[in-house]
């Protein structure tokens, strides 16, 4: 870089010399000082805009998403009498229990806390503003634990999302009933509740322990999640040693000629091949040749794997060429074989570098969705996966899944989830910048 | 029905695993007691001879397995289809006889809808003890083959044998094997587009594609249905993709290279330290964000703005979709660009001051024109990054192919239609689904030969300063 108009004077210093001292001489000047002014103006200006789009990006999920971490619930005082609930009294056989009408009881309770609950319609109403998962959830209890029943104890229900946006404050309750998804009897009975003091927005562990929902009040991030872990899991055992294998023989081993040539601006192309060709290879391959289970994360770690070998490979080659010969050769001034001296020696001290690729690698493939979709991996399913070949989800593609429902309270969820995402992505690419830093040695 | 027969081969494939280690540990035994018997020292170090049982215990029963896995379905389908009466199979397209199939599979499982016929029935208990069958003889397969591999790699243990040559030998084999794999993942892409594409261009002629003008994949499911006949002209896609991409670049050029030549020229080295990691923290957040992004934030802002002006702006405008991969794809300008200016020689910066150029007449007459061949390369690599990238379009973009150079209306990408032509679409023999293949040959055509003629455009740069 040099310095030269580093400094931009008004009036040129030489000036008034004698040489280039017409007023057109310094017009000139002075307007090719503020073409150079310009540019660098232009050059700030650029940058501030990258910036400032990315931080409207961030700020923009931060804000719609911050909601979704916290779910609104009424807390009522419900009489599990057996009667009450239709049961037999004395049964303890869940699946008895299972039948037991836990649905009314519940809005009983409610019901008994507000005034105005006096015929179908505001029962209709009321229940509504509860979730219908609240009663399961009730039900799911009495069943672990039948010595419940006849007891009056505290719970907890999940109001519906119409309730949540309300609590939030996200709908404008001074529009037109018609024009708010929550009707006027529903306000008024909204107002008693937070007069009672019995409706609390506490934070969402629900969303981190559940699965996708219909409905956004009950959906969850953590199927996803184990979706995500299977298949980066999968991705990682079938990559991190293919790529080192594949680094450590075109780097130590592979003579200089057309076919390790080959293979070399093959690993490079592959790099830059859409992620979505993937997904069609997988597609056609895995699921349409093999047989291999849709939506699987087996099928989908697969084909991470086969987009993020390429990366780790060229970490790892890059790696390797760091270790210095001497290295190599005091290894096998000492006895040992080419291959001793590579395990033994050359392949720990190329280690940090190649783990550090291979995080980098594996948060790409955390963040990929497109071949994902291809292999079905989008489907609803509302339970966490139980093993590699069941059907599941990723995070990704549950943003994607959560940004194409129309309700409101899906907008707060598919943020949240973004969130979810970047904080991974964030830890471990700072994982990988710390192990750099650590290990990080001249030679 | 499939996961217990994975069940199965997973148990299976963690006793082979510990076979293994524990004939590790046999075999290193094995070679110091042959030492000590014969009083001869031992050719390798112990642990080769450890190795060595391993592997034989291992690779064979592994591989095994996999092949096992990959061809008993397709053996046991052609077994039952086999057993089943001819009236029920002859003259049945594939579709039907992997309806068929299913059916069959869902009765052995014991999921039946309404009562099926009798042949079914058979078929499905067919189907049960074939499975039952191939299990079991895996399992026993699989573990003579081990134990045969552990039997067979003890009698070679001597002192005499060069286990360490022989270990060395197989891992040689390992490493080419990885190697290769990245030329088998090429050529299974290829392979796949092309054989799913022949099948296309079987129904629908290669001409039509290319060039056709009319685009609307939705096929008639009856074949009396009016008005879907299906028209696979691919020009309005290929349109709209090039349109998007346009959009993209018309923004992200000029910032990445005004942000390159900012950072390169002009920014003291603390500035650059900080700027430019943080520049590329855009390349690194993931598509599906900036899908949402676009639907969540730009398209409505877009559409609003447009209003006020008095434009129409369809809500999943190309502005839109392109605006936001535009700034995903900047670091992909600046950095690429950035690298290549500080690349131009020191010696061509001073001379240019010496003659009393400012900054920004060196930038413009002596920098860029000597960078620009790795620049163009940059942009090259961007536009191969825009034209595939999926998630933004198939979020923000249209469905409806649109053949129109406004950037203010809906069109739909080459992307876009692989994605929607495929969701949800298992039969993989409608000219409907082949045609997403044929769009993807297109696409892994068109990215690879911009990724090729970049990177030789770089390079060449490269060896020109170096």
């Amino acid at each position: 870089m040099t310095d030269h108009a580093a400094t931009v004077p008004d009036r040129p210093a030489f000036a008034g010399t004698g040489l280039h001292t017409s007023d057109a001489a310094v017009r000139r000047l002075r307007a090719r000082y503020a073409a150079n002014r310009r540019l660098q103006a232009m050059g700030i200006g650029a940058i501030s805009l990258a910036l400032g789009l990315l931080g409207i990006l961030l700020i923009t999920m931060v804000s719609a998403g911050w909601t979704a971490f916290f779910q609104t619930y009424v807390t009522v005082e419900v009489d599990l009498a057996p009667e009450a609930l239709g049961l037999e009294p004395g049964t303890t056989e869940p699946e008895a229990i299972r039948r037991g009408d836990f649905r009314e009881v519940l809005i009983d309770s409610v019901a008994a806390r507000l005034t105005g609950v006096d015929d179908a319609t505001a029962r209709r109403a009321l229940r509504d503003m509860l979730a219908a998962a609240a009663p399961i959830t009730l039900r799911n209890m009495v069943m672990d634990n039948p010595a419940l029943l006849g007891q009056t104890i505290e719970f907890r229900a999940l109001a519906s999302d119409r309730v949540d946006q309300v609590y939030k404050g996200l709908i404008d309750r001074e529009l037109v009933e018609d024009r708010r998804t929550i009707s006027d009897q529903q306000l008024r009975f909204y107002d008693q509740m937070v007069e009672q003091d019995i409706i609390a927005a506490p934070f969402n562990w629900r969303f981190f322990s559940t699965a996708d929902s219909r409905t956004p009040e009950s959906a969850g991030i953590w199927g996803a999640l184990v979706g995500s872990f299977y298949a980066l899991s999968v991705c990682f055992l079938i990559s991190f040693p293919m790529a080192i294998a594949a680094a450590i023989y075109l780097e130590e081993f592979a003579p200089k000629n057309r076919w390790t040539d080959l293979i070399e601006v093959n690993i490079n192309n592959l790099a830059a091949v859409p992620s979505i060709v993937f997904g069609l290879l997988g597609l056609a391959v895995f699921i349409q040749f093999f047989g291999l289970p849709r939506s699987a994360p087996l099928v989908g770690g697969m084909v991470l794997a086969l987009m993020t070998l390429p990366t780790i490979v060229i970490a790892a080659r890059a790696a390797l060429k760091a270790v210095p010969p001497s290295i190599r050769e005091g290894a096998l001034g000492m006895g040992a074989s080419k291959h001793q001296t590579i395990l033994h020696h050359v392949l720990p001290l190329a280690m940090p570098g190649i783990l550090t690729g291979t995080i980098i690698g594996l948060a790409q493939a955390l963040g990929e969705t497109a071949p994902l979709l291809m292999i079905g991996m989008n489907a609803f399913i509302t339970q966490a996966p139980d093993s590699i070949t069941s059907p599941a989800t990723a995070l990704p593609t549950q943003i994607y899944i959560w940004a194409d429902h129309p309700e409101r309270g899906f907008v707060a969820k598919t943020s949240a989830g973004i969130m979810v995402l970047l904080g991974f992505l964030i830890v471990m690419n700072g994982m990988a910048i710390w192990l750099r830093k650590k290990f990080e040695r001249r030679w | 029905m499939h996961g217990g027969a994975f069940m199965s081969a997973g148990t299976l494939g963690l006793i082979i695993m510990l076979l293994a280690v524990s004939s590790f540990f046999y075999g290193r035994r094995r070679a110091v007691v042959a030492a000590d018997h014969s009083g001869a020292r031992l050719h390798s170090v112990p642990s080769y001879y450890g190795f060595y049982v391993a592997i034989w215990c291992g690779i064979p029963a592994i591989i095994l397995i996999l092949g096992w896995l990959a061809l008993d379905d397709i053996i046991i389908r052609g077994l039952v289809l086999a057993g089943l009466p001819d009236s029920m199979v002859d003259g049945r397209s594939p579709a039907e006889i992997d309806l068929l199939m299913a059916t069959i599979r869902n009765a052995a499982a014991g999921i039946m809808f309404g009562e099926p016929p009798p042949e079914v029935m058979a078929a499905a208990d067919h189907l049960q003890r074939l499975q039952a069958l191939s299990r079991m003889a895996m399992t026993v397969v699989i573990l003579s083959l081990a134990i045969g591999g552990i039997t067979y790699a003890r009698s070679r243990i001597s002192p005499a044998f060069r286990a360490r040559i022989k270990v060395e030998g197989a891992m040689q084999i390992f490493l080419i094997i990885c190697s290769v794999i990245a030329i088998l993942t090429t050529i299974g892409i290829v392979a796949s587009l092309l054989f799913e594409s022949m099948r296309f261009f079987a129904r629908v002629p290669v001409t039509e594609f290319l060039f056709g003008m009319t685009w609307s994949p939705q096929t008639a499911i009856r074949e009396d249905q009016v008005g879907s006949s299906g028209a696979f002209g691919a020009v309005p896609v290929f349109a709209g993709t090039l349109l998007i991409s346009a959009v993209a670049l018309v923004i992200a050029v000029p910032i990445g290279l005004l942000t390159a030549v900012y950072l390169a020229e002009y920014a003291d080295g603390r500035v650059r330290a900080v700027i430019k990691p943080i520049i590329e923290v855009l390349a690194g957040i993931p598509t599906v964000v900036y899908g949402f992004f676009a639907v969540l934030t730009v398209a409505p802002a877009m559409r609003a703005w447009g209003a006020d002006i008095g434009l129409d702006v369809s809500a999943n405008s190309a502005l839109a979709a392109g605006a936001v991969m535009g700034l995903m794809i900047i670091p992909f300008v600046s950095s690429l660009s950035d690298d290549v200016i500080n690349a131009v020689p020191q010696s061509l910066r001073d001379g240019s001051a010496a003659l009393g150029a400012t900054r920004a007449e060196t930038v413009k007459q002596v920098i860029l024109p000597a960078a620009l061949p790795g620049i163009v390369g940059g942009v090259l690599l961007a536009t191969s990054r825009a034209i595939g990238e999926t998630m933004i379009v198939v979020m923000a973009a249209g469905l409806i192919a649109n053949l129109t150079a406004n950037p203010l209306e809906g069109v739909t990408t080459v992307t876009v239609q692989i994605v929607t032509l495929l969701i949800g679409d298992t039969a993989f023999d409608s000219a409907k689904t082949l045609a997403a293949f044929a769009l993807g040959l297109v696409l892994f055509f068109v990215t690879l030969c911009l990724n090729i003629i970049a990177l030789r455009i770089v390079q060449k740069y490269r060896e020109k300063y170096d």
